[in-house]
């Protein structure tokens, strides 16, 4: 029990990081998953393509080879990011790209009808969008952007291999200087992670649940 | 056809006929793929006329009210409403392909009723009424409320605004889509097969509420049904469409009960049992 006394208070500056870094990329992802998921089903063909180059491309290769280019190989073309602020972006872009899907699939989930009820009352396509189609959409992505929360903030541990002292990079020193705390560093971090997923998961649930009412096929 | 062609036809047309009808369809013809739903079909309803689409399925009676209604864009030919064209705009003499502001402005004339209700399953049944009253027409929430209240108790639901679609039958589900389209205060209201979805017993309180509004109101009415008895009650024409074509239009007596054609009269005995 003394050796968790010990390393827990040492672990936790990590955990505010981990739960900074996760909390903007949330945010940084649903917004990119929106502006993407939405220019997909663009009517301009350009618009589409290149979301589509970019979606790919995010979802094509690895997080942590996206996270080594934005820090260690933009800086080459004069861009330069703070450990923090490249962790932001590589995940928000990368499960930006994610969520985008979740988006897209959302909206082409809302049966025809409902678009042609719209467009029979004469709303603006935006009008269809905001007050018809999204509302509904919502509702059928909340699963999805749970489940990419839950990815993401496990994918928050790779930052610790751009310098970024998260909970797993201070976890990692605490282990190094004292091999013999190998056992609890990793047990106390397990749980950590786990701690954190779980008001994600209920969250989920919960807004789930609010949200079924009224979602029958009309 | 091109475009040239179009316009041709649009300035032979006869000035009077143009003022009087307010909605004109013009040798417009309707392609899915090699399917030809629609055969240059000419058709004109004059303001408040009441007019039934009857026909066999696939004889392009739904293609027709949907082309008004711009979900279906003709292939060729040119559809008039209030004398403008709806598909195309004029930039000097020559029709172009309309934008999406051009058909705006015309739909305002035109309202809808889906066989499938398609009422917005989210919004209450008072919200699924005022939504578009609110954010196309511009009317306060006061006025858009009074509006929809007033109408949701002409088609007997004005107990249940704060219901959800969900909890309704289908029959007032229709009844509400009805509503729903009315407040809007269309020209021409177009209803398509609108008791096809409904269970037999729900069938009659729809057809009321149309009846009703017939009677009392000085919109145009395109009814496409399979309700020949309804068709009698409420239509000043009955239009019978055969492989995308007319083949027979006339008084709902002449047609219903003088059967000219031998494909009218075989389609007509099927409902006779």
């Amino acid at each position: 029990m003394d050796t968790y006394k010990e390393i827990i208070p040492l672990i936790l500056p990590g955990l505010t990081i981990t739960l900074k870094v996760l909390v903007a990329s949330v945010a940084l992802a649903i917004s990119v998953a929106f502006v993407a998921g939405l220019a997909r089903l663009s009517r301009f063909a350009l618009v589409r393509k290149i979301t589509a180059v970019y979606v790919e491309l995010f979802r094509g290769t690895s997080l942590l080879v996206q996270l080594f280019w934005i820090f260690f190989a933009l800086p080459a073309f004069g861009i330069q990011f703070s450990p923090f602020l490249a962790s932001v972006v590589a995940l928000g872009l990368n499960y930006g790209a994610y969520g985008s899907e979740v988006v897209r699939s959302a909206i082409l989930a809302i049966p025809n009808g409902q678009t042609e009820a719209s467009i029979a009352l004469n709303m603006t396509r935006w009008q269809r969008m905001r007050l018809v189609i999204l509302p509904q959409a919502l509702r059928i992505m909340l699963p999805g952007f749970g489940n990419n929360a839950i990815e993401l903030l496990k994918g928050t541990s790779l930052v610790s291999l751009i310098t970024l002292t998260d909970l797993t990079y201070k976890g990692l020193i605490i282990q190094n200087n004292n091999l013999s705390y190998t056992f609890p560093v990793f047990v106390v971090l397990l749980l950590f992670y786990f701690i954190i997923a779980l008001p994600l998961i209920f969250g989920v649930r919960k807004l789930e649940k609010n949200a079924s009412r009224g979602v029958a096929k009309a | 056809m091109s475009l040239g062609l179009m316009e041709k036809q649009l300035n032979n047309q006869q000035v009077a006929d143009q003022e009087q009808a307010l909605v004109k369809y013009e040798n417009v013809k309707k392609q899915f793929g090699d399917n030809e739903v629609l055969k240059g079909l000419n058709l004109a309803i004059q303001p408040g006329e009441k007019v039934a689409l009857i026909g066999p399925s696939g004889s392009g009676k739904t293609t027709i009210i949907r082309m008004l209604m711009t979900l279906e864009k003709p292939t060729s030919g040119v559809i008039t409403i209030g004398g403008e064209p709806l598909w195309h705009k004029k930039v000097g003499e020559k029709l172009v392909p309309a934008d999406e502001k051009h058909l705006r402005r015309l739909r305002t004339d035109i309202g809808m009723v889906f066989q499938h209700f398609n009422l917005f399953p989210h919004m209450t049944i008072l919200r699924n009424v005022t939504e578009a009253p609110i954010h196309v027409l511009g009317l306060s929430k006061e006025e858009a409320t009074e509006r929809a209240v007033d109408m949701l108790n002409k088609v007997g639901l004005g107990d249940k605004l704060d219901a959800y679609p969900e909890q309704l039958s289908g029959g007032q589900k229709q009844r509400v889509a009805i509503a729903r389209a009315v407040v809007m205060r269309p020209k021409v209201m177009l209803f398509d097969e609108v008791t096809s979805a409904l269970d037999p017993e729900l069938v009659g309180e729809v057809l009321q509420v149309i009846k009703d509004l017939a009677e009392e109101t000085d919109m145009a009415m395109i009814l496409v049904t399979h309700e020949m008895d309804f068709a009698r009650d409420v239509a000043d024409r009955v239009v019978f469409l055969h492989n995308g074509q007319i083949e027979e239009q006339g008084k709902p007596s002449e047609i219903l009960e003088n059967p000219k054609s031998e494909r009218l009269q075989s389609f007509l005995s099927r409902f006779l049992a």
